[in-house]
């Protein structure tokens, strides 16, 4: 160790010249890719950068914290509706009705937070399973929100420039990532990421060192349910129309699972799962058209699964391949990361 | 008079049907090494749980530094200066050493969540707090020797090291009042000697006070300034080391007859 060593080192971001030349060429790639390829998998990159964010929220949550949620929906719904209706009906800019309507989702998460901490495990599940599934009750049921028929999303307006292709979209969805992600890489290395760290690993010890777990439980809940608005608010300007409908459970568990996949508690997990799970999920939905095994796959499902029903051989697909990523690396993608950087390390040796 | 320290008066706790303790009272003086001993499940645990908030007594009350902190929470007694070390080990397993004791800064920084957010760079408010605090922090490893393990995640670090890093986190508190549960145990005869010597360091060097469980008489003996001894949660006797050696209780039931021999060796 170099008797000068400035402690920077041990918080800043780019660590090395070798990290410096990944995050260029990372990002040269990013500013690069819309170009190259077709519309739809700009598409594609939005939908993914919107999971990141609310992958990268939970997380916080999840493995950070060691809460769970499978009420994310709900937050998510919260910021799309929220967007929308403040964009529509009282004419704020897009800048200013994204950030307040993830607030109303920060604010509705510190409420949700707060019964979340005489609960533990199974019942919490329960409890923001609930508040997922009411949020989307309540939104379809009252006539500002469009009730069931939904609301159209307006053009996003920034100054002079009007966002209508999903190429101009990508890149304020890139820029906002970038921002988010960064944010919650600083969280995490200061003060309060710290208090969260310790409260998921020894909470006893945690209180007694002066953490206030009722005050960073509840926070880490807030700052989560803001993220997921974030994602949520943007989200409503990739579908253009949004209703009650989309919000489901079983977007909650994606959530989760991207999470789970990815590896929580990592800062790239999420990332990598959202990214593999949204891919997967686009990609299988063709899976019939690949020659050979969407033909044997169709087989397959008309002779054990249902006759009309090939629908749901993609679901049996994308199901296996998360229940081996588990059986393989508990840890997710992440864990198979670590073991690589660990293999090319040693490496001839 | 002395400002007051430590006072616990009338103390009683139980569970279920275990009266853990039981009108437990004595005052600590600041700057002393105060120790408490008695058998397995004598209660001395519960004790220190109650003085860092995480039991609620019963009966009684405990005043530290005039403030009445038996109603209190654990995180607000820590900001009055309490620290203490576990019997079984508390650390965050998967944080580094130097995260851990990071942790025990929590009190002294000011960075929150927007602040901890836009650390952009190295002139922002939190990196200059979080290199300020890690020069501190750095001391304490010096201190306890474990510029080795500065940077591994602590899970995976030898019983003995962890129970070091747990004082080092207890440390970076800066506590007026340091409890210690069974900072010796699993240790060989080498790490007990530097623990001793640590032990001594903080009280003289840092102006520590100390309120100390172990189970090894002759450092409880030999370091001490004053002694309680508890059995079945009651008091049994309280007075310098030397005194609570003849008291007859103590003999019989903490150090027990056939143990004799011992006794005469450390007196
Ligand atoms: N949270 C608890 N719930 C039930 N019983 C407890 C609890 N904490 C301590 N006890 C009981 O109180 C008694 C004293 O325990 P403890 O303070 O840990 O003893 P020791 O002197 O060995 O540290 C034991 O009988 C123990 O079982
Ligand atoms: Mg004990």
């Amino acid at each position: 160790m170099d008797m000068k060593r400035t402690y920077y080192e041990d918080v800043q971001l780019v660590t090395s010249p070798v990290v410096l030349f990944w995050l260029a060429l990372l990002f040269v790639f990013l500013v690069v890719f819309p170009f190259v390829v077709g519309n739809y998998y700009v598409y594609v990159a939005n939908y993914i950068a919107i999971n990141i964010i609310v992958a990268a929220g939970l997380n916080l949550l999840v493995g950070y914290t060691g809460q769970i949620s499978l009420g994310h929906a709900g937050f998510f719904a919260i910021g799309a509706y929220g967007t929308v209706i403040l964009m529509a009906k009282a004419g704020l800019p897009f800048l200013l009705a994204l950030p307040c309507s993830a607030l109303v989702a920060a604010g509705f998460g510190f409420l949700l937070g707060l019964p979340a901490l005489r609960l533990e495990g199974p019942y919490l599940s329960i409890a923001t399973l609930g508040f997922g599934l009411t949020i989307t009750q309540i939104i379809g049921r009252i006539e500002l929100f469009g009730g069931r028929e939904g609301l159209h999303a307006p053009d996003i307006v920034i100054g002079s420039w009007i966002i209508n292709t999903d190429r101009q979209f990508y890149f304020l969805l890139v820029f906002i990532t970038i921002v988010l992600l960064t944010g919650m890489r600083n969280l995490i290395r200061t003060r309060v990421g710290r208090a969260f760290i310790a409260i998921r690993d020894a909470d006893i010890a945690a209180q007694t060192m002066g953490v206030n777990i009722v005050f960073y439980k509840t926070l880490a809940f807030a700052v989560s349910a803001f993220y997921a608005g974030i994602g949520g608010g943007l989200y409503a300007f990739v579908l253009k129309f949004i209703e009650p409908e989309i919000f489901t459970l079983m977007m909650s568990i994606m959530f989760l699972a991207m999470v789970v996949v990815g590896g929580q508690g990592s800062l790239m997990g999420p990332v990598v799962g959202a990214g593999l799970l949204c891919w997967l999920d686009l990609k299988l939905r063709n899976i019939l058209d690949i020659p050979f095994l969407g033909d044997w796959l169709e087989a397959l499902s008309r002779s054990w699964f249902s006759i009309t029903g090939v629908s749901n051989i993609q679901y049996i697909v994308f199901g296996s391949i998360m229940v081996a990523i588990m059986l393989f690396e508990p840890l997710g993608l992440y864990g198979v990361w670590l073991r690589t950087k660990r293999y090319w390390r040693t490496w001839p040796f | 008079m002395k400002p007051e320290f430590l006072t616990v008066s009338n103390l009683s706790i139980s569970f279920g049907g275990i009266k853990a303790l039981q009108d437990i009272s004595f005052s600590m003086e600041k700057g002393e090494i105060f120790s408490v001993i008695g058998p397995n499940g004598a209660g001395k645990t519960t004790l220190f749980n109650c003085i860092s908030g995480l039991y609620k007594p019963d009966e009684g009350s405990i005043r530290f530094k005039e403030t009445a902190v038996e109603k209190k929470k654990p995180d607000a007694i820590a900001r009055l200066g309490v620290a203490r070390t576990f019997q079984n080990i508390e650390l965050f397993s998967h944080m580094n050493t130097m995260e851990n004791i990071m942790l025990g800064r929590h009190i002294h920084m000011k960075t929150g969540l927007f602040r901890g957010m836009g650390m952009w760079g190295k002139s922002t408010f939190a990196a200059k707090e979080e290199i300020l605090h890690r020069e501190k922090v750095e001391q304490i490893i010096d201190f306890l020797e474990l510029q080795q393990v500065r940077d591994i995640p602590v899970g995976a670090l030898p019983y003995g090291t962890q129970k070091l890093i747990e004082l080092a986190r207890a440390l970076a508190l800066e506590p007026d009042l340091l409890l210690l549960d069974e900072p010796c145990a699993g240790m060989n005869q080498e790490e007990k000697q530097d623990m001793i010597f640590w032990i001594k360091d903080i009280q003289d060097d840092l102006g520590v006070t100390i309120l100390l469980i172990e189970h090894d008489m002759k450092l409880v003996m030999d370091i001490s300034d004053r002694v309680l001894a508890i059995n079945f949660g009651k008091s049994v006797t309280l007075g310098t080391p030397g005194e609570v050696q003849q008291n007859k209780e103590v003999r019989k039931a903490y150090i027990g007859e056939e143990d004799q021999d011992g006794i005469s060796a450390v007196g």
